[in-house]
């Protein structure tokens, strides 16, 4: 028998644990990759000398290169200059900054699409420019954003199994772990695989539909 | 710095290694796209439904994890795959199974008066996909792809954790037995970040080349170069 059903069924509490992880993960780093990610849209957008595109070049940078190697960098580079976290917290920074690059662009585009007649009424009224982005840009333009905010946080999810190299305790390191210690690959990784499909197609069937509710009226 | 000089050798054959896994998967990645997603298009339930499951299956899980399965958990069924092979198919088909959605939409997208068109001129199904909707759909594919192929080049350092000797393993080999860690590893960074910069140059490239009223771009560069000059 390939499959060993009682083995299995013995692993899934771990697995649970390790999913709970990966969706803690998820979560924090969304929240925190949503902030970020709005932080260097806006710093972009006001084109200060030197800033924007030393920031635009760190989002260019960021999207070009490997998240593992990143995280890498993170987790092996930064204790030797005395800034040491533990796994949890570095994985979370590293893929919440990884995505902010990401959503940077989202939001960009976001905000690229408020008609030019909102900042000119703005203008006219004499707004102060963090009233006009708190008040009138940010809420149109976060409205389109919802459902590709909702798009990356899946593909976080998923993406956040890399984390597990650098030793985060999560869904795909518990699998490994299991059978690294038992010699059986097959129950915890298929179980692993399943649990992620198990989250992450009803995630994105929403998304889809939040899509079209969301999408701009043409 | 010395470590870097010193092991650019061992480097090198990373770099290698990576493009060799890149252009392998790559390859893999366009056939798959294009098999899943006419497939998924198909008219018989028996083959559009498998083609259905396999993009969200693939879609739906981790790409680790899915290259672990093929390299740890193949071998349960008594296929053990070399770590390069289990690398490459997990990277082509789980990059391929996004591709095949963009072939999806963008042939789904295209203008209907074109198969009607076909239909009118007595064009087999068969005939008309590959002389007619195929051709027309690839310039609306274009970006899409070169996103997935950016994707993929990055992706391919996670093969360095099935024992691929890419260029991220190459770089932990030498972060283990030399300690200067910051050195190797801003410089595979900026590797990475060089060849997915040559790789998106490439598909810009692409896409200009086959745009399809490249005319209508040429005449608009033309007119706004002159009136640069007239500004000037």
């Amino acid at each position: 028998m390939i499959w060993d059903n009682n083995f299995a069924v013995s692993v899934i509490p771990l697995l649970l644990e390790g999913l709970w992880v990966t969706v803690k993960i998820t979560l924090l780093g969304t929240l925190l990759a949503a902030v970020l990610g709005l932080f260097f849209a806006i710093l972009r957008r006001l084109a200060i000398p030197v800033l924007s595109p030393v920031v635009s070049f760190f989002v260019v940078f960021v999207r070009g290169t490997p998240l593992l190697v990143q995280a890498y960098c993170a987790f092996f580079v930064l204790p030797a200059y005395g800034l040491s976290f533990d796994a949890f917290t570095t994985g979370v920074v590293v893929i919440g900054v990884n995505y902010s690059a990401y959503m940077a662009e989202v939001y960009r585009s976001g905000i690229q699409g408020v008609p030019k007649g909102q900042w000119e009424a703005a203008t006219a009224l004499s707004l102060p420019g963090s009233r006009t982005w708190s008040r009138i840009i940010l809420p149109q333009a976060i409205r389109t954003v919802v459902p590709m905010l909702g798009n990356y946080l899946i593909q976080m999810f998923k993406d956040s199994a890399v984390l597990s190299a650098i030793t985060v305790v999560e869904l795909m390191a518990t699998a490994q772990a299991i059978g690294s210690s038992s010699f059986r690959y097959l129950e915890p990784l298929t179980l692993a695989a399943l649990l992620f499909l198990a989250i992450s197609y009803p995630a994105s069937r929403l998304v889809n539909r939040l899509e079209r509710r969301y999408a701009p009226q043409h | 710095m010395s470590a870097v000089i010193e092991y650019a050798p061992l480097l090198w054959q990373g770099l290698l290694t990576t493009i060799l896994v890149a252009v392998l998967s790559g390859a893999l990645c366009l056939v798959v796209a294009f098999a899943a997603g006419l497939a998924r298009l198909s008219r018989h339930r028996f083959i559009s439904w498998p083609a259905g499951v396999f993009i969200e299956v693939f879609r739906g899980t981790s790409l680790l994890v899915q290259m672990f399965w093929l390299f740890f958990a193949l071998p349960f069924f008594g296929i053990q795959l070399h770590p390069l092979t289990a690398a490459v198919l997990a990277l082509g088909l789980n990059e391929g199974a996004y591709a095949a959605e963009v072939v999806r939409g963008a042939i789904a997208s295209r203008a209907k008066g074109q198969t009607e068109a076909c239909i009118a001129l007595g064009m087999e199904p068969a005939l008309r996909l590959r002389r007619i909707i195929i051709p027309q759909s690839i310039p609306a594919m274009l970006p899409p792809f070169g996103n997935v192929m950016v994707d993929l080049l990055k992706n391919t350092s996670l093969v360095s954790l099935v024992t691929v000797a890419d260029l991220t393993f190459r770089a932990q080999m030498i972060r283990s037995s030399t300690g200067q860690t910051t050195a190797i590893f801003i410089t595979i960074l900026v590797m990475y970040f060089v060849l997915s910069y040559l790789l998106t140059l490439f598909t810009s490239w692409l896409e200009r080349r086959y745009a399809l009223d490249r005319k209508a771009l040429a005449a608009q560069r033309k007119e706004s170069q002159l009136m640069k000059v007239g500004a000037a």
